[in-house]
């Protein structure tokens, strides 16, 4: 049986294309992917990203625990600050990536939907003495409002001065009346905003932010230009990119891996290994150079032979071209590095780029 | 709801075809269009090429995923749609007119007859939207 989110009378009225996602019946597209995906690159758009997994972590031991779990640096956090990280295991493969918000009382962390479940469960089989966990997704509702036109929007329903937020920080207000934590955060590559409130809430919240909107044209956003936009900004899938059978490093995630703190976290020894001997291959971007459009799975070449695979792969609708996300042995890496994608038979020529492919984002 | 001509004929697979003096002209239909949704690209691979009914004669792809373009009837593929190279959305916008895919000079009539009708294939769009 899917599970439904807070919106989803607003999806189907809007005339979402619905799909299964993640256990829940969500919009892949409203009017297409490609005029929602611009909608969010010029003015501004709302994804529904309920189906996210929030946890919520108290107690005395509460950054202990954190820091434990997570590789990026925890201790690091101010109150209202949020960081990108990763949960790994012992291996080093990758359990889900995630957000950490240190809030004035607890921490929340924001984990992908389809891995609720196992990360609550992987979390709880580590608890410690004074740590109380709380799997909150059910009675909270999480929009993403992004674009550049996200701020002037939100504005003008928030009782705070939202430039006040910086990029990765958070704030108590009152959005349309309605008490929330309101984060400069996304997955587009644009300005954007993350809002979390009581789930009861949602009709009220909704509304007012696409009347505010309006002037901007202000669209919702499925599940289809979520994924475009990403990839544009090299931004690493749970289930594509980064797996169990990955370790961040050579996903290309070692910014967020603290190897320094001193307690060491899971998967902490086998990553320091890792980055001293170097990965043997790196998630890379490819630019196609023709018009064939790689996709996951596809075997990427280089003049020996296989010597990758493909992770994700779209024609990116900002860019107008064939553009994807790889493992490639470490010799093939180097950006300029000319490879080929095996596109159902045809060897289609590529380029390893550096990251973003996506340079014009509005992101603060 | 898609739109489904009653002059065409239908594969469970989503293609429809129209037969003019021996020549199959080859599209897919409203609900396929509308299934994949922003198409970036269409390639006949088979043109001057002969293929066997279900054979895969070209590749769609959509933002989101590729799928096949099978062959409907067995034939000499002679032409594919030149115009969709540089506006493929086309498809989208006009499955049945000016998206059309390919055309098959057919080599046994008598397969036409295997087709589905309007009727028929409505059922299977009934099928696939409601899976």
């Amino acid at each position: 049986m899917l599970k439904q989110t807070p919106f989803h009378d607003r999806h189907v009225a809007a005339g979402g294309r619905m799909v299964d996602f993640a256990g829940y019946d969500l919009p892949v597209q409203f009017h297409g992917i490609i005029p929602e995906h611009i909608r969010v690159r010029t003015t501004v758009g709302v994804f529904d990203v309920s189906h996210m997994g929030r946890i919520e972590v108290r107690g005395r031991d509460g950054l202990a625990f954190v820091n434990r779990m997570t590789t990026n640096d925890a201790r690091k956090l101010a109150p209202n600050q949020a960081q990108y990280s990763v949960l790994c295991y012992p291996d080093g493969g990758i359990v889900d990536d995630l957000v950490v918000y240190r809030l004035p009382d607890h921490y929340l962390l924001v984990v992908n939907g389809a891995n609720n479940a196992k990360d609550t469960a992987w979390l709880k089989e580590h608890l410690k003495a004074d740590v109380r966990m709380e799997n909150v997704t059910d009675g909270v509702a999480q929009l993403a409002v992004q674009g550049p036109k996200s701020e002037p929007t939100l504005q003008k329903v928030s009782s705070i001065d939202l430039s006040a937020i910086g990029f990765y920080w958070a704030a108590e207000a009152e959005v349309a009346g309605v008490r929330m934590l309101v984060s400069r955060t996304g997955y587009t590559g644009e300005d954007g905003f993350e809002l979390y409130f009581p789930a009861g809430q949602s009709a009220r919240v909704w509304d007012a932010v696409f009347e505010a909107g309006r002037e901007f044209e202000i669209e919702p956003i499925g599940l289809g230009a979520r994924d475009t936009l990403r990839m544009e900004m090299k931004m690493a899938l749970y289930g594509n990119d980064i797996d169990q059978t990955t370790n961040p490093i050579e996903a290309g995630l070692g910014w967020v891996v603290a190897l320094g703190k001193p307690e060491g976290f899971v998967g902490s020894d086998v990553l320091r290994r890792v980055e001293a001997d170097k990965p043997k291959r790196r998630l890379v971007c490819l630019e196609m150079k023709d018009r064939s459009i790689a996709r996951p799975h596809y075997r990427i070449l280089g003049s020996g032979g296989e010597v990758g695979h493909v992770t994700s792969g779209t024609m990116s609708p900002s860019l107008g071209k064939g553009i994807a996300l790889g493992y490639v042995a470490r010799e093939f890496a180097r950006a300029g590095t000319e490879v080929n994608v095996d596109v159902r038979g045809k060897a289609a020529p590529a380029v390893v780029v550096k990251p973003p492919f996506y340079k014009h984002g509005s992101r603060k | 709801m898609a739109s489904i001509p009653g002059d065409l004929k239908y594969t469970k697979t989503h293609e429809w075809v129209r037969l003019d003096g021996g020549v199959a002209t080859v599209g897919i239909t409203d609900f396929a269009q509308s299934e994949l949704s922003d198409i970036v690209y269409v390639e006949v691979t088979t043109k001057d090429k002969t293929v066997k009914r279900e054979e895969a004669i070209g590749t769609i792809e959509a933002v989101k995923a590729v799928s096949d373009l099978y062959a409907p009837v067995s034939g000499l593929v002679i032409e594919g749609n030149e115009s969709l190279k540089d506006a493929p959305a086309t498809v989208n916008q006009d499955p049945y007119g000016a998206g059309w895919i390919a055309k098959i000079r057919v080599s046994d009539p008598k397969e036409m007859a295997g087709l589905l009708d309007a009727a028929a294939y409505a059922e299977v769009v009934e099928k696939s939207a409601h899976h």
